[in-house]
Formats: structure tokens, C-alpha cells, sequence
């Protein structure tokens, strides 16, 4: 799964990266590392950008950029 | 700047130790900075605010140390140009002494940075800032499990409030006098190889439930942006709170303009009298200088309530939000939400907003702000907006008008702005789509310290321009406009004035024909005659071509220079600068602006490039003239078509 496919409140967990853009590398420096449990907080009106909430943070990204990061649903 | 050697020489050849100040983006490196030095950085709260590296001195007892700040670091790895600054200070110009700054909201990101940083293995010691944020939220730190976790001395600070200092500045003049390298952290002893961002985050969150207890609860940022980050709610929010402040900026203007008018003017009325023997230095002081300087000064005011507004909206923690927001909109473009922060600080002032751009992830997208971010409508374009909206668009429409004329005018350029960065994008730059990411910092009440600051730093740097730039302009339109004055002039146009038809004279004073005819034989006035023809199909005459080219080095000038133009000529009892511009005519009497020549001349100022700075500015971040040039002539062209159009359309619709 894509975080793109998440909806707004859904908790999913990182399981592998599919490539290492400069943004997913940079997100996975930022603490959105394999294993992490994150949860998407906001969904901007179009659909983009998304607001994800981890290790005590928010931040923003847009999920074409993320779609290197593969994700699976918890909870 | 920075010698490539660690110390610097002081002034008696001595080396003076450097201290970096380093940590994540947003930390709290720069509020220290200021704290330690008596320095006044910007402080704001959002990542990316410092993109400069930027020195002062610490003085510790007899000993001078030099402390630097620099952009913010999420790792090791830069990939902008303002976490390259960063990098190089800390990699390539190696410091005495780190200062690691960790927010302790937020200790487990920034702890990986840490575990980089120790493994540089160079002296180090750690500032834990926002404590009391995590003490507000409910939390505790146990600073010496930190301690003990991290190696090397912890100190907590709250940079604003002062407290902590004096126990940071015991540590650094202790850890200079006897350096300990930072010992390498979250590896099992012998371990050569680099960490991955796992094994390093797994040492941080650890660290973490060991020092930090929070009862977790709905924080007062989550409220506020379920409201403020709204799906619908969001962006009406957003553009009602541009609108108020416009509103708040024009309804505040009139009283307090009033004020300082009638200060110069009275001003004026004292001193008028003991010059009365030298009429040219009467007219030098009066209508030059005090005409002139009192004509600008009059807009601080806004300027101030402007910074006001706007500093408050960035130690609040809201820009990030716009940005997110924003960032579709701009994405649509080419651009990326990161761009929304530069862009919005050009509508204080394109220097900031350029220098900002170095937080772009990549150098077209960097480039692409920097060329629109001077079409935002700066703080020195409020003068004429208030000036022509007061006159023209008010008396005719209401106050409520105005204030949303001064609204559209601000959105001008930014509408401007989207056709630019397309063509831009497809046609020179050919830009790929450029990673956003962003954290939304907690919001916090802004300091008003901060706010102050920049209300008083920029309210300097406008009376400055008004003491120096305005002043020598000012003089010298007058004098053109002063000079030359043949004897027996005077009397010829006297003449002239007896044989105008008698509607004519009714109309016009003797003393106001002879003084119009004296300016258009002036030099400036011959040199105006010259460049009216250019601005012809814009609905200009030669006191605006005068007063727009008067401006091309600093748009300041332009309100005094329409000061000095329409109040020389001016009855006596017309000489404010509102009356003045609604009544001067052509030659033939017509009214020489209306609402519609107004906004063009509006339009004008919005799009034009009349900032030398910006230009200078342009040509330091890029390195090449080539795109001060570009800027130049594509703002100045666009310019002028809109100003023609909008006159055109005027002819069209009877106006
Ligand atoms: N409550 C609280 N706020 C703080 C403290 N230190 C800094 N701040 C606020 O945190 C925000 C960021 O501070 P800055 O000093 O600009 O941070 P910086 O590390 O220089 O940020 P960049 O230049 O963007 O890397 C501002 O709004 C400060 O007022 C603190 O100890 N407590
Ligand atoms: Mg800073």
C-alpha cells in the first residue's frame, strides 16, 4: 500500500522502501523509518498534501512524492 | 567570510574560539543566538528562518569568544542551499565548540542529528530549549538521565526569558578551556561501521521514554488546526485573515497620516517665515525638504502596523499552515508550498523573500521564486496605494471599498506572479516537480519582543531611506524643478496669464499660472515634456513620467517626488499631498486622474522593478546578471502594458 491510498485518521506502519529519492530518504531522517507507526492527520482539500503525525511530530508531504514508501494499514 | 581555520584573530592577535550554534531547523538555535550576543536575527516560528550564517562576540570574563548561527539541519546530508551554509560550517570551517540546540518537544528527531554529530567526535555540549513548552503541555525532562545518555554536559535554557544562560556561558568557557571530544553514541563498543537511520532512531526513542514523561493529551495545536487547516474551513480562513489585515492597514491610516501632516505641516509654517529673505532657500527647505521627506514619513505608520501584523502571523506558528494550504495552488504552477513562505515575506520587503528562497530544495525552484518574489507587493508600494486609494477611489466609493482596493492591489502581483512561473517553468527552466516536505511547528503565542524588533528594525530602515535616499532625491527634484529662472520670466508669464479667457482666470490663480509655467520651463519640466510621449498611451503626463522614473532606484521615492511635483504647482490651500493629486489637470483642464488612471498608475507601481537592492540582491544569490536583467525588463514590460491596457480599457468604458 501507497500512502496516497490511506484516508484521514487511518494508522499504517512503514514495511520497505521502493526507491530513495531525496524525499523519501529525507523522510526516513526525519524518523519515518521501516517499522515506524504513523498516523495521516489531514488531507488537504485536493487530495494533496497530507499531514502525518509521528514520533510526537507533524509534518507535511505530497504523496506522489511518497509513493516510494511502501505502507500497510495497523489497527 | 569564515577562515578555514577554527579561530579567528581578535583585535590584539589573539585567537578568539568559535562556538557554533547547530541543531534541527526550528530548535531554537537563533533565540539563543540573540540571547548570548545582544544580536538581533530574526527569530520566527517556522523551519528555514535563518539561512545566512551569521557571527557576533560572547564576551566571558576577559576572554572574547565568537559565536556563530546557522541554518537549520535534519541530518548530516544537506540537500538545499541553506542546509548547504550549514554544512559547510560545521564540516568544512570546524568551530571549538559545538552547541547542540535540541527542543525538547521534539527530542527524538533531534537527537538523531545529535548521534550525527557525535560521530564527529569534536567538542560538544547540548542547550535543551522549550522545556517550558514541555512543561506547559504537561511533560518532564530528566536532564541528568539526559546527561548520562548523551556524554556530555546538558544545560536547559529559555533563550527569551533568560534563563539558563549564565550556566551555558560556565560550561562553554569550561569546555574551550578544556575540550573533551563528544563521545559516539547508540553503538555497541567496536562497531566501525556507519549506523543506519534505524539503528540511530532506536537509540534516540529510547533515550526519550528514559528522560521524557508526557501525559498525552488533545494538545491546543491539534484544536487549532482542525479549525485552521480546515478542508473548506481552511483556505476561507486564510484569505478572511489577508482581508482583515488590509482592512485593519487602510482603516488605521487615516487618523494617524492625518497627525503627521499636520506636524510637518506646522513644521513647515515655522521655519517658512525666518527664510523669508531667500526665496530659493525657503522653497529649498520648505517644498524640497520638509515637502519632500514629510510626504514619506507620513506612510510609517502603515509600514509599522504592516511588520506588526506580519510578525505576529510568523512567531505564531500559522505560516506553515499557509503554506500547507497553499501548496496545491502553487504545486499547480510548478512552484512547490515552501515557496509560500519566501513569497509571503516579499510583501514585507523581496530582500528577505529572496534571501528565503534558499530553503527550495533545488536551484530552478529556487530560481523561479526569486524572479516572481519582487512582484509581491512590498511594504515601500503602500505609500501610493494609500495615496491614490485615499484620493480616488474612497471619496467616490466608500471605505469599504478602499480597504478592499488595497486588498486587490496586494493580490495583483501574486495573480501575476502564475502566468510568469509557468512560462518560466515550460519555457526556461523546465523544472521537475520538487519534493515538499514540512513540519508544522507547535503554535505559540509570538513573542512580543520579536514583534517589537522587527517593527522597530524595519521602521529604521525606512526612515533611514527617508533620511538619505529621499532626501538627496527630494533636493534634487527640486532644484530641476526650481532651476532655471531667468529674470523677467516672471513678469512674461504674468503677462500670459492677463491674456487667458476670463472662464480661465476664474478658475486658476494668477500666482498658480505663473508657478505651473515656471515648472514646465523648469529642467525637469523640459526633460518631463521629453519622456511624456512614452508614457502617453498609459493616460500619463509628465509629472507622473517624472515621478515613476524618479523612482526606478527606490520606489520610496516616489510619493515625495509626487509630493514636490503637484504641490509646487498647486493653489496654496491645496498643497496636502491628497487635494494636490485630485486636482491637478492637463493643460486643458481635463482632470488629469481618475479612479481608472489611478489604478493604472496603481497597477504600475505593483508590477514595475524599482528597487536597486532587490536588483543587487538578485545578482548576489545568482550569481550572474544575467537574471537581474531578465527581471528588469520583464517586470518593467509588464508594467507598462498593464498600465496602457487599463488606460485603453478606460477610453473603451467611457471612464
Ligand atoms: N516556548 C519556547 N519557545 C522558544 C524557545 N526557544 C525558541 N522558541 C521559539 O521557537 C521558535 C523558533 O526559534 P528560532 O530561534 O527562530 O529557531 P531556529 O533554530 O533559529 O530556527 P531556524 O533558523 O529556522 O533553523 C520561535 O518562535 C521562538 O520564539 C524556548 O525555550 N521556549
Ligand atoms: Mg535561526
Amino acid at each position: 500500500m501507497k500512502i496516497g491510498e490511506l484516508r484521514c485518521g487511518d494508522k499504517a506502519q512503514v514495511t520497505g522502501y521502493c526507491d530513495r529519492s531525496d524525499c523519501v530518504m529525507r523522510l526516513c531522517e526525519m524518523g519515518l523509518t521501516l517499522g515506524t507507526e504513523f498516523q495521516v492527520t489531514k488531507i488537504a482539500p485536493l487530495g494533496d498534501p497530507v499531514e502525518l503525525c509521528f514520533r510526537c511530530q507533524k509534518l507535511v508531504v505530497r504523496s506522489a512524492e511518497v509513493s516510494g514508501i511502501d505502507v500497510e494499514k495497523v489497527g | 567570510m569564515a577562515s578555514p581555520t577554527s579561530a579567528t584573530l581578535g583585535e590584539a592577535g589573539v585567537a578568539v574560539p568559535v562556538v557554533a550554534l547547530i541543531g534541527n531547523p526550528n530548535a531554537g538555535k537563533t533565540s539563543l543566538f540573540n540571547a548570548l550576543t545582544g544580536s538581533q536575527q530574526k527569530v520566527a516560528n517556522y523551519p528555514g528562518v535563518t539561512v545566512e550564517r551569521v557571527s557576533a562576540r560572547l564576551q566571558i570574563g576577559s576572554q572574547s569568544v565568537e559565536v556563530v548561527d546557522v541554518p537549520g539541519l535534519y541530518s548530516i546530508r544537506a540537500i538545499s542551499v541553506d542546509e548547504e551554509v550549514a554544512y559547510q560550517a560545521i564540516v568544512d570551517h570546524p568551530s571549538d565548540l559545538f552547541v547542540y540546540v535540541a527542543d525538547a518537544t521534539n527530542l527524538e528527531r533531534n537527537l538523531f542529528f545529535f548521534s550525527q554529530i557525535a560521530d564527529l567526535q569534536r567538542p560538544t555540549i547540548v542547550a535543551v530549549t522549550m522545556v517550558d513548552a514541555l512543561q506547559r503541555a504537561g511533560g518532564t525532562i530528566d536532564l541528568e538521565a539526559l546527561e548520562e545518555a548523551l556524554g556530555v554536559p546538558v544545560i536547559p535554557v529559555v533563550a527569551h526569558k533568560g534563563q539558563g544562560l549564565d550556566r551555558l556561558v560556565e560550561e562553554i568557557e569550561s569546555a574551550l578551556r578544556d575540550p573533551k571530544p563528544c563521545p559516539p553514541v547508540g553503538r555497541s563498543p567496536g562497531s566501525p561501521v556507519d549506523l543506519t537511520p534505524e539503528e540511530r532512531y532506536k537509540w534516540s526513542s529510547e533515550v526519550r521514554s528514559a528522560t521524557i514523561t508526557e501525559r498525552p493529551s488533545p494538545s491546543t495545536t491539534d484544536r487549532l488546526d482542525a479549525v485552521l487547516t480546515h478542508r473548506v474551513f481552511g483556505l476561507a480562513i486564510f484569505v478572511g485573515l489577508m482581508y482583515l489585515v488590509f482592512q485593519a492597514l487602510y482603516t488605521f491610516a487615516g487618523p494617524v497620516m492625518d497627525g503627521i501632516e499636520w506636524t510637518f505641516g506646522k513644521l513647515a509654517d515655522a521655519v517658512s517665515p525666518s527664510l523669508e529673505g531667500t526665496p530659493w532657500l525657503q522653497s529649498l527647505v520648505v517644498d524640497g525638504i520638509i515637502g519632500g521627506v514629510g510626504s514619506a514619513v507620513i506612510f510609517l505608520p502603515q509600514i509599522l502596523i504592516l511588520f506588526f501584523l506580519i510578525a505576529a502571523l510568523e512567531g505564531s506558528g500559522y505560516l506553515a499552515r499557509a503554506a500547507f494550504l497553499m501548496d496545491r495552488l502553487l504545486g499547480w504552477c510548478g512552484l512547490n508550498g515552501r515557496a509560500f513562505i519566501p513569497l509571503l515575506s516579499s510583501y514585507a520587503c523581496a530582500i528577505p523573500g529572496i534571501m528565503a528562497a534558499r530553503v527550495m530544495p533545488d536551484a530552478r525552484s529556487r530560481l523561479a521564486t526569486i524572479m516572481v518574489a519582487p512582484l509581491m507587493s512590498c511594504s515601500a508600494r503602500l505609500p501610493v496605494y494609500i495615496l491614490l486609494i485615499g484620493a480616488f477611489i474612497e471619496p467616490k466609493y466608500g471605505p469599504g471599498w478602499a480597504g478592499f482596493a488595497l486588498f486587490a492591489m496586494h493580490l495583483v502581483g501574486l495573480v501575476v506572479a502564475i502566468p510568469v512561473v509557468l512560462i518560466l517553468n515550460k519555457r526556461v527552466l523546465k523544472m521537475k516537480r520538487l519534493p515538499f516536505i514540512m513540519e508544522l511547528p507547535r503554535y505559540q503565542w509570538p513573542k512580543w519582543r520579536d514583534v517589537w524588533l522587527t517593527m522597530f528594525l524595519r521602521g529604521k530602515v525606512f526612515l533611514q531611506t527617508a533620511g538619505t535616499i529621499i532626501v538627496v532625491m527630494s533636493v534634487l527634484m527640486w532644484a530641476l524643478l526650481y532651476f532655471p529662472r531667468p529674470a523677467g520670466a516672471e513678469e512674461r508669464y504674468t503677462a500670459e496669464y492677463g491674456r487667458q479667457t476670463s472662464d480661465f482666470r476664474e478658475r486658476v490663480s494668477e500666482e498658480t499660472y505663473v508657478q505651473q509655467r515656471q515648472i514646465e520651463e523648469s529642467y525637469l519640466g523640459r526633460m518631463g515634456k521629453g519622456i511624456e510621449p512614452v508614457f502617453a498611451p498609459a493616460g500619463f503626463d509628465w509629472r507622473l513620467s517624472t515621478a515613476i522614473l524618479s523612482a526606478f532606484p527606490a520606489r520610496e521615492v516616489v510619493v515625495s517626488s509626487m509630493g514636490i511635483l503637484f504641490s509646487l504647482g498647486a493653489e496654496p490651500d491645496e498643497r496636502d499631498m491628497v487635494t494636490a493629486v485630485q486636482n491637478a489637470t492637463w493643460p486643458d483642464g481635463r482632470p488629469l486622474l481618475t479612479p481608472w488612471t489611478a489604478t493604472g498608475l496603481m497597477v504600475f507601481f505593483a508590477l514595475c522593478c524599482q528597487c536597486m537592492s532587490t536588483l543587487a540582491t538578485v545578482r548576489r544569490e545568482t550569481n550572474s546578471w544575467k537574471w537581474p536583467v531578465v527581471m528588469f525588463l520583464y517586470m518593467t514590460i509588464l508594467a507598462y502594458l498593464a498600465a496602457v491596457g487599463i488606460y485603453r480599457l478606460s477610453l473603451l468604458f467611457g471612464g
